[in-house]
């Protein structure tokens, strides 16, 4: 008998879309001065979900005003104690509010509404929640007896998790008493301006958060701004790079949170079926558009087929398909041009002669999808083993001692993120030791929580995002 | 011409005395620069002091190499360790304080007593680094308490090779604040000595040698800061740079190229007479975190 | 017994399984000497078993439990628990009374509608079975009787075995059985083996279930590793928990059991059941274990002969959510009979 699931759709009834959406600044919606505007879609359907305003420089120069009438206004002169009572009311309202959040960024961006709504929403109020307590206690944090907001922070966020990296960003930014200008991804603008709207009505006052939408031009017209302090980049190595060489020389503060290619490297001892889900967990998880995927698999020699094998079946089980449903695992691809490029990756896995495969599942006809798909007998000189690809794709390798281990998963420029699979404490331990990896999951992958910091080491960045060590990239120390 | 303290006489004896050859350090081995160039040394009064080496492209090249050879083994050294060595390089500073307070006088055109106050606190500095080797971690690390059922904790480490443009002005003490910072937190540094002064940097050199520090952990070129700086801040094997002690107007260039790997930057001018803040120490880790989760 | 299986084991050792440890250390032993009894044998190929992490085995299994499972599979999972219960009463005041009812509510749960399954089997005291075996003769329903000093386990083999034949021959279909959990915590891993032998021997055809009493075992590691070796000494069914021990069944814990029966099945061809038991209440519960076996286990474990749930006011709550499935109206208590 099977045991299929029917159709179990999260209502999209809590959402109200407008056709079109403006800017905010200075505590109002305002059209853009540059006139201009794009479409934000659902990548699942293709279907257009709103118009909204595309910032050009001349928003740019009026965001960066407002926020800094903020900052030499009432945000300045707050005592912290205010700032953090502000930054719990957001908290609390994105509580209220986080199953309209959870459907607002599953229709946006493509991910399952299992993740928005278990993950990135309440991740998302945890990290307002944190920081709040931070904003009132900052000669404590270990960084000097009195640290100083740096004033403007121009803050440029991905599409992967449009509402998290706000979060991400603005909480540590206007706990340490700084003022934000917000540049969400183009492809993924709406949970946003909804939060532009909780700012609203959480009474922050006007100009302390601004939130300019609009593609690279708009980021880099915030970049460029000399009325910007601190410039905080979530994204590409690539556009990390161009961000850095362009605040060169300036003064101005940055940090960078970039790509990655995480190796997760599992022991012929490691809790298999456990290993299995953080496999699954650390490839598949937001289908893969994850900076700190596991998306090299290290396996043990000893234990690499039967983990195949293993890993294989569980993902026959994974359910792909319609975002808001339920009980789906594996939503759509964000956007037509990552679909190409994850194509072109795994194209190229192919003709480079390594094995691939993807459990046997139907794509739906519209929309930007891609299937879970693994590559066996891939060597370190792939390209699917050295470029990001940050899809639903992973490469196997293998590995017979611990060194060996640690010499490939370092192997790389980059160096956000490990995991190690094995119920021997001391390996644990010295292999934390030894790979570089901003952060190292140990029998576990993909955790997150504001009080631990995340960042990267080499070209995956620098600076850190939670924790007490987020807040020294908002503090003048 | 040989060091000497201002004032000091020729001997009488009218006995020729022998010049110290001043060459560049790399791996632990003294070596001239392979571009067989050298530079006149002056004192701060325009007195020839000495020739020094004017190191090449290829000798910091080489210096890069050689730091990335022996930093593993020196981060992998136990923080207890690291302190003792720094500290060992202190108490041989203080044992040829004569000689550094006549090398920082003819670099500096400081008074004895002057040149002799600056030597102490570069000891002290040391002395002051070497402590914080095995309490950094504990200070700058932490054990975070997140949401599950899960043990969090974050430790400082190091960046790897660091390149450091030593201060122009304060040939010793400075050099020494520069130094220590990055070495003690298990890093490897390439050090450019001050241009015009590098005469203290090479001296310390020859005490780093002797001492316990490894070889390839700390590497000192002298020559051209405008010639060197370029290739160190584009360099990939270099994670991070020090460029406090590059001209103003040449900083931003470095900081372009040193975005091609995105190294970490620092750009700190610091009144080296003062205590100094953690921020040399913080500049120059990376910060890793590890979850495991606990369960029976 | 032992040699049948022993030898299974060893002809499928080679497919590439992640029991090939097992087996090696099974076909190790078979040519050298003695498996049964020998503690260290036994504890050389269970703590050779992967290691189960327990906060990753919480995680899995709290995920799982978010699945929605609606509309026309809600209607199909409802009824598929009610042909896996094993409708149980285990009280020291139980009647023969009693006993005669919930024959009756097995055969025919809903007396109001014909295309509701009988449950699997009911479950009881071995001096009950005589009646039960009577009131279900013709019927599909199975009797199960709990016994070997059900719940504890603490009398000799002998009295176990006395037990289990009484129960054999009053008509018993099944035999639930308990390990000796103070065995096997303290490594004496050859008499739990023994011990499920003799019983397995002495059942003959009748179906064996293993009480393995999870919430004694501490571990998640030690509810794989008595998995494993109840399927070695020849178990048809692992079952979680007697009911008296809390916790009885956990999510985690059946999802440990379900990966074990998933990897015996690799190892050696013999699919073996699993029984959930002590606690599930709620149809709500009962989909999310039916859930946990078709993701853990596969679909290949969904049917009464290799998935059973032990329970008894669960079976109401089961009818009232298909009542509402059906007739989208919520139900009312009154209209399911209580026993």
């Amino acid at each position: 008998m099977s045991f299929t699931y029917a159709p179990a759709p999260e209502s999209r009834e809590i959402v109200t879309l407008q056709p079109s959406y403006d800017l905010f600044v200075n505590g109002d919606f305002v059209p853009a001065l540059s006139g201009r505007s794009f479409s934000t879609t659902n990548p699942a359907t293709e279907e257009p979900l709103a118009d909204v305003a595309s910032a050009g420089p001349e928003d740019v120069d009026r965001a960066v005003a407002a926020a800094r009438a903020a900052f030499e206004g009432p945000w300045g002169k707050m005592r912290g104690s205010e700032r953090a009572k502000f930054l719990f009311r957001i908290a609390r309202v994105l509580q209220e509010r986080a199953r309209e959040f959870a459907v607002l960024e599953t229709l946006d961006n493509g991910k399952p509404i299992r993740e928005s709504r278990d993950v990135d929403v309440p991740l998302a109020a945890a990290h307002f929640f944190y920081h709040a307590g931070w904003a009132d206690k900052l000669e404590h944090a270990g960084l000097g007896p009195a640290p100083r907001p740096l004033g403007v922070a121009g803050q440029i966020i991905p599409w992967n998790f449009p509402l998290l990296m706000a979060a991400w960003k603005l909480a540590p930014a206007l706990a340490a008493g700084n003022t934000c200008v917000l540049k969400p991804a183009e492809t993924t603008p709406l949970s946003a301006l909804l939060l532009a709207r909780v700012c609203q009505e959480a009474d922050l006052p006007p100009g302390v958060v601004n939130v300019l939408t609009g593609a690279g031009d708009t980021g880099a017209a915030l970049v460029a701004h000399r009325g910007v302090d601190k410039i905080a980049f979530t994204g590409s190595t690539e556009v990390g790079r161009e961000i850095a060489r362009a605040v060169a020389g300036t003064g101005r503060r940055l940090t960078l949170e970039l790509g990655g290619k995480g190796a997760n490297i599992v022991f012929e001892d490691a809790p298999i079926d456990q290993a299995v889900e953080g496999i699954v967990n650390g490839i598949f998880f937001n289908q893969g558009h994850v900076c700190c995927a596991g998306s090299r698999l290290l396996a043990q020699e000893p234990i690499a087929e039967p983990l195949l094998e293993r890993l294989r079946q569980r993902l026959d089980t994974l359910r792909l398909g319609d975002p808001l449903d339920k009980n789906t695992d594996i939503g759509a691809i964000n956007s037509k041009d990552q679909l190409d490029k994850i194509r072109a990756l795994a194209d190229s896995g192919e003709k480079e002669g390594a094995g691939r495969w993807s459990p046997p599942c139907r794509l739906p006809a519209r929309g930007y999808w891609f299937p879970p798909t693994i590559f066996t007998n891939v060597s370190q000189s792939h390209r699917i083993a050295k470029e990001e690809i940050f899809g639903p794709v992973l490469s196997v390798l293998t590995f017979r001692t611990p060194a060996e281990a640690v010499a490939k998963a370092n192997n790389t420029p980059y160096g956000l993120s490990a995991g190690i699979w094995t119920e021997k404490g001391s390996r644990i331990l010295w292999m934390a030791q030894q790979l570089e990896a901003g952060v190292v999951w140990a029998n576990t992958f993909n955790r997150f929580d504001p009080a631990s910091p995340f960042g990267g080491y080499q070209e995956s960045g620098f600076g850190r995002e939670g924790g007490r060590h987020g807040l020294e990239a908002y503090l003048d120390a | 011409m040989p060091e000497r303290l201002p004032g000091a006489e020729r001997p009488r004896s009218g006995r020729l005395e022998v010049h110290k050859t001043y060459k560049l350090f790399i791996g632990g081995a003294f070596p001239r620069s392979e571009s067989g160039r050298s530079y006149v040394v002056s004192s701060a009064g325009g007195r020839r002091l000495a020739n020094a080496a004017l190191a090449s492209r290829k000798d910091a090249r080489d210096a890069v190499a050689a730091a990335r050879a022996a930093q593993p083994a020196w981060a992998s050294s136990t923080a207890y360790n690291r302190g003792q060595v720094v500290y060992r390089l202190a108490e041989m500073l203080e044992g040829r304080a004569a000689q550094f307070a006549a090398s920082v006088a003819a670099a500096e055109g400081a008074t004895a007593r002057a040149s002799r106050r600056i030597v102490a606190a570069s000891i002290d500095r040391l002395v002051w680094y070497a402590g914080w080797a095995d309490k950094f971690a504990q200070v700058v690390g932490s054990s975070n308490p997140v949401a599950g059922p899960y043990f969090n904790f974050t430790i400082p480490e190091p960046t790897g090779v660091v390149a450091v443009l030593a201060p122009q002005v304060s040939s010793l003490l400075g050099l020494v604040s520069v130094l220590a910072p990055v070495v003690v937190t298990g890093n490897a540094a390439v050090v450019v000595a001050s241009e015009a002064r590098p005469l203290p940097a090479v001296t310390l050199a020859e005490v780093a040698a002797t001492s316990d520090v490894p070889a390839g952990v700390v590497n000192v070129l002298t020559g051209r800061t405008g010639e060197l700086a370029p290739v160190l801040a584009g360099h990939m094997d270099v994670g991070a740079l020090d460029i406090s002690g590059a001209a103003p107007d040449a900083r931003p260039d470095l900081e372009r190229l040193a975005a091609g790997n995105l190294k970490r930057v620092l750009v700190l001018e610091e009144d080296w007479a003062a205590v100094p803040s953690l921020r040399r120490l913080r500049a120059f880790v990376e910060v890793k975190t590890v979850w495991h989760p606990v369960g029976i | 017994m032992r040699r049948a299986t022993v030898r299974s084991v060893e002809k499928t050792a080679a497919g590439a399984s992640l029991a090939s440890s097992v087996n090696a250390a099974l076909a190790g032993r078979s040519l050298g000497g003695e498996l049964a009894g020998s503690d260290v044998a036994l504890r050389r190929l269970l703590s050779g078993l992967p290691g189960v992490d327990q906060v990753g085995a919480e995680a899995r299994a709290a995920a799982l439990a978010t699945r929605s499972v609606k509309r026309e599979s809600k209607l199909r999972a409802l009824e598929l628990a009610i042909a896996m219960i094993d409708l149980t009463t285990l009280e020291g005041a139980d009647t023969p009374g009693k006993v005669v009812a919930l024959c009756a509510k097995a055969r025919r749960p809903d007396p109001s509608d014909e295309s509701v399954p009988a449950v699997a089997a009911v479950c009881l005291y071995p001096d009950l079975v005589g009646i039960a075996h009577r009131q279900l003769a013709g019927s599909s329903v199975r009797v199960a009787a709990v016994a070997t000093a059900f719940p504890s386990g603490r009398a000799s083999l002998a009295v176990k075995l006395a037990d289990t034949r009484e129960a054999l021959d009053a008509g018993a279909d099944e035999i639930d059985m308990v390990i000796d959990r103070g065995a096997f915590l303290s490594g004496r891993y050859g008499q739990v083996y023994e011990e499920v032998r003799a019983v397995r021997e002495a059942c003959a055809d009748a179906t064996l279930k293993v009480i393995l009493e999870t919430g004694e075992l501490a571990t998640l590691d030690n509810v794989a590793r008595a998995s494993w070796l109840a399927m070695l000494a020849g178990a048809d069914f692992v079952k979680t928990s007697t009911g008296k021990v809390n916790p009885a069944s956990t999510a985690p814990a059946a999802l440990v059991m379900l990966s074990a029966v998933r990897d015996f099945h690799v190892a050696t061809g013999r699919r073996v059941g699993v029984k959930v038991a002590g606690g599930i209440r709620s149809a709500k519960d009962a989909i999310r274990y039916l859930v946990l076996v078709a993701e853990t286990a596969g679909e290949q474990w969904l049917n009464p002969m290799s998935f059973r749930i032990g329970a008894s006011s669960l079976l109401n709550d089961l009818l009232m959510q298909r009542s509402k499935q059906l007739t989208g109206v919520y139900a009312g208590h009154d209209y399911f009979t209580i026993d």
